[in-house]
């Protein structure tokens, strides 16, 4: 069999164990309540490192170099564009005045 | 001592430049659909007493959806070494079933989305089910334009057969379809495994 085929087939395996694990850690009390969020996004980061190694054909052989690197400055404007969102949103939200007091402001 | 060997071997082939190009669009895409997460993260909370994620998302045909987009990748994927290897008759089954297994997940998609708006849940309901429209929306709308995309090279190739640069626009089209699912699984996570809660 082709060797694509075969990395193709496994990413699939991976992919859909991954997959059924995030919805068994969703809808059940394996994990404590608190880290289910801390353990539905590991296993989402562990499954895209899956799509790209295994369909993407990700890897750090010599005609690869310029893609990581691609993905890498990807990786860091994804994660300045939604850290910082939230960030900023929370605090925004933080120093708002209560609804109440801005009704009290405006008469 | 590879990396070297390549890098005297004058410019990179088509099929590597051409790949890359896409790729750097296609981060791009990456980079536009991380700043509708952000707006869906920060606004998921405001449901105006309105319907909250817990009681509107049905995890079974989201399960199905997840099905359909992983299974319809990897048919691609098989599409794509079976175009390669000129072997034209698998590659359009596997083109046929990845057309099919994409269409049963918009399918889907749309008739969730359906179901929320007959229940007077539309994207006018409250912020958070307008950046879930949002969100979930521009996705299936990629899905669309990838399915229309599919079409035209599956004719394009029935046509003119298997021409190198035809292979290369279809590796364009698997690189793709493989980042749909990427964004599909941030969705699934954050979306509906951890609203569903």
């Amino acid at each position: 069999m082709d060797k694509r085929v075969v990395l193709y087939t496994v990413g699939l395996g991976l992919a859909l164990l991954l997959t059924a694990a995030s919805f068994l850690v969703a809808s059940s009390h394996l994990l404590w309540a608190p880290g289910i969020p801390a353990g539905l996004a590991v296993l989402a980061i562990a499954q895209m490192g899956v799509h790209l190694v295994f369909f993407l054909n990700m890897s750090s052989g010599p005609d690869n170099q310029n893609n990581i690197l691609a993905l890498a400055f990807g990786v860091l404007i994804v994660t300045l564009v939604i850290a910082g969102t939230l960030w900023i949103m929370a605090h925004l939200n933080a120093n708002m005045a209560p609804a109440r007091a801005l009704m009290e402001m405006s008469r | 001592m590879s990396a070297e060997v390549s890098s005297h071997d004058g410019p990179a082939s088509l099929e590597i430049t051409v790949a890359y190009g896409f790729w750097i669009f296609l981060l791009s895409d990456i980079i536009m659909f991380s700043a509708v997460f952000a707006a869906y993260a920060v606004l998921s909370p405001n449901t105006a007493g309105g319907p909250s994620g817990r009681t509107i998302f049905e995890l079974r045909s989201v399960a199905l959806e997840t099905l359909c987009l992983l299974l319809s990748s990897y048919t691609c994927g098989l599409g794509l070494v079976a175009a390669e290897g000129r072997q034209l008759l698998r590659f359009f089954a596997a083109f046929a079933l990845t057309f099919a297994l994409g269409a049963g997940f918009l399918g889907l998609e749309i008739s969730e989305f359906l179901r929320l708006i007959g229940h007077a849940e539309g994207p006018s309901r409250s912020a958070f089910l307008s950046a879930f429209f949002s969100l979930v929306g521009l996705h299936g709308a990629h899905v669309t334009a990838g399915l229309i995309w599919l079409c035209f090279l599956a004719a394009q190739i029935a046509v003119k057969g298997p021409e190198s640069f035809l292979l290369r626009r279809l590796g364009c089209f698997a690189l793709f379809w493989h980042t749909l699912d990427i964004v599909w699984v941030a969705l699934l996570s954050l979306v509906y495994l951890m609203g569903s809660r």
